[in-house]
């Protein structure tokens, strides 16, 4: 007969609640709160996603990179953005650093958008840091209405 | 004889709960570089969501503050979230080098750009030798 142990059945049913709630929600696993050096390879620049009922709109969190080495491709559902951002401005010898904590770099991320976007009609603009790419959605993959006729 | 002997321990406070001065937001301490140049130091910090009246830089008793409020109005209704723009806190003390009365700032594409001036007696001076 095995031996009835409530603390490690506790702890399995923390564990697979956790799994469960791992998976869902704004703040997943790959929520980070903000802007923090790069580190390996890992995602940069980091985006939101929003929609409403015409158009989709990315938002990155890209301080510091010059507007001019901004990048962006659209080929149908994918967002490719590139860009530069410089540390400083003009040259600074390495040995007169203090601290160094921001990241710097070229980047470029493709992102995956949950539908077909017009090429045609995407918008962007760079404010104070945060680019904002606004994606009017292709004609067939807007919500359509089906009225119901009574006969 | 044994009660004087024995120190009287000072009756316990209850323990301070969650600090309630503030109101409740999140703050991020932001990642900065600071390099110096032969008239002084910068300092440049990623503010990203900060605009130009959400700011907040002050000298106080050799304390430079930095404090930022993030103001970015999102459209739609939001589907996927990696990032979460939150206000910004630093502090930095200032060495009696600096010249406190003479500290800039500017703010560009989401970056504070700080510079610190050296202070006329602590920059570096060449000292004329006279040959007798």
């Amino acid at each position: 007969m095995a031996e009835w142990n409530p603390i490690a059945d506790m702890e399995a049913l923390r564990r697979e609640i956790d799994r469960a709630f791992a998976e869902f929600g704004p703040a997943g696993a790959h929520s980070q709160t903000a802007f923090l050096p790069g580190r390996g390879p890992r995602r940069y620049p980091l985006v939101n996603l929003h929609e409403d009922h015409d158009r989709l709109y990315i938002e990155a969190l890209a301080p510091g990179v010059d507007p001019g080495s901004l990048n962006l491709t659209v080929v149908r559902n994918q967002l490719t953005i590139s860009g530069e951002k410089r540390r400083v401005n003009g040259d600074v010898r390495s040995e007169a650093f203090h601290r160094s904590e921001r990241a710097s770099g070229k980047f470029v991320r493709a992102i995956e958008l949950p539908v077909e976007v017009n090429e045609n009609g995407v918008a962007a603009e760079y404010k104070n840091g945060v680019l904002v790419v606004s994606l009017p959605k292709a004609e067939k993959a807007k919500p359509k209405e089906i009225s119901v006729k009574v006969s | 004889m044994a009660e004087k002997t024995v120190a009287s321990r000072p009756r316990q406070q209850p323990a301070p709960t969650t600090e309630e001065t503030r109101s409740r937001e999140r703050y991020l301490a932001p990642p900065v570089d600071i390099y110096e140049t032969q008239d002084g130091l910068v300092v440049m910090a990623d503010l990203p969501g900060v605009a130009k009246d959400g700011i907040d830089v002050r000298v106080e008793n050799g304390l430079l503050t930095l404090h930022g409020r993030a103001s970015h109005a999102s459209l739609g209704e939001p589907i996927y979230r990696e990032f979460e723009l939150v206000n910004f806190f630093r502090q930095f003390e200032l060495s009696d080098k600096v010249d406190q009365g003479k500290i800039s700032a500017e703010l560009k594409h989401g970056v504070l750009t700080l510079h610190l001036p050296k202070a006329e007696e602590a920059k570096p001076r060449k000292v004329e030798v006279k040959v007798a």
